[in-house]
């Protein structure tokens, strides 16, 4: 079955638990939502969906294959960290990642990078960190993969390349793929989103519709998010 | 479109649907969107804007033909009955509203035709 299963995952850093027996079940032709203040364990989970970091316990199934160099392939990361060469310009960045994955879909990132005006001859040092963020988002959403997981797409972003990140999310919605986004700018990305995950230091502290939520409780998620973490 | 966070989005979207084509903003027999292009252009999910259609489909508001697209329905009594509908809840609510407040029919009625009044003469 294709989806990603996550079952009894638990990671300790030494001594430190990040993750403490999570489990959880994602479903093809979804956009999830990953919120939790900083510390809560979204970068951990991702990592190790992305085969970057080793469970120290539990499993995780992506299509029904255990984790492995195989996985891999089925899953797109976007890490918070700024990993682009400096020195490059756009359009080599494009044709490094042309040369280094096989999915990796030329035309339609040089489409999107068309529509939100990022130039292909700048350098990515020039760039201003809106257009990071966006050149960043675009690329990873420019693999034809399974399981696509933003960390933080949003962050240090203004208002307006927010919204233009949001779109191309939106824009790469398939029915068969699935995109996790880990926020804590909840109110900004709640629109998009069809399941929320609640982390709390590292643990599973709330799964549900975010649309059910706002039928049976009149409440956004910014709302019960505040009600989780409180107001920090 | 702003949204409410708060209320459904979907049952947002349905209601500018049907005020769009109450309005005559959205004609009898027009074309949709494709649910992606119309989440793209409000920039909600997709399976929300799907959801929006299928609702209004079972309402038959809108009808899909197969291949081509969906479109706003071509019948008038089906959208003179959408206004009447519209039109009745407004109107429920607001005796409802008006009698919470201590309002008797009469003063309801008075109320409505100095209201309609003031706002004749601004127009």
């Amino acid at each position: 079955m294709s989806g990603l299963i996550i079952n009894e995952l638990t990671k300790k850093y030494y001594n430190k638990i990040a993750l403490r027996n999570v489990s959880l079940n994602f479903e093809q032709g979804k956009i999830y939502g990953l919120l939790g203040p900083n510390g809560s364990g979204k970068t951990t989970l991702m990592k190790v969906v992305a085969g970057l970091h080793k469970q120290t316990s539990g499993h995780v199934l992506i299509n029904d294959q255990v984790l492995s160099y195989k996985t891999k392939s089925y899953v797109s990361y976007m890490s918070t960290e700024n990993y682009l060469y400096s020195s490059f310009k756009v359009v080599d960045i494009l044709k490094f990642y042309k040369d280094m994955y096989k999915d990796f879909r030329y035309d339609y990132a040089l489409n999107l990078l068309n529509d939100i005006n990022v130039k292909l001859d700048y350098k990515v040092s020039n760039l201003s960190s809106g257009e990071t963020a966006k050149l960043k988002t675009v690329i990873a959403l420019s693999r034809d993969t399974d399981i696509y997981l933003l960390d933080e797409p949003l962050n240090g972003v203004d208002v307006l390349a927010r919204d233009t990140i949001m779109d191309i999310i939106a824009k790469s919605y398939g029915e068969n793929k699935i995109i996790i986004i880990s926020t804590h700018l909840v109110s900004e990305i709640e629109k998009v989103l069809d399941t929320v995950v609640f982390l709390k230091e590292g643990a599973v502290e709330l799964f549900f519709d975010a649309e059910e939520l706002r039928q049976e409780r009149q409440m956004s998620v910014e709302g019960i998010y505040k009600e989780v973490f409180g107001n920090d | 479109m702003e949204f409410n966070n708060n209320i459904p989005i979907y049952l947002q979207v349905i209601d500018k649907i049907k005020q769009d084509i109450v309005s005559g903003k959205l004609k009898p027999g027009d074309k949709m969107p494709s649910s992606r292009e119309y989440s793209y252009e409000l920039g909600i999910n997709f399976n929300t804007v799907a959801r929006v259609y299928k609702e209004l489909e079972n309402e038959q508001i809108l009808f899909t033909k197969r291949g081509l697209g969906t479109f706003i329905t071509e019948s008038r009594e089906q959208i003179e009955d959408l206004r009447y509908r519209m039109a009745k809840n407004l109107i429920v609510s607001f005796i409802e509203g008006m009698k919470q407040l201590g309002y008797s029919k009469k003063d309801m009625i008075k109320f409505i035709e100095i209201e309609n009044n003031n706002i004749e003469r601004i127009e």
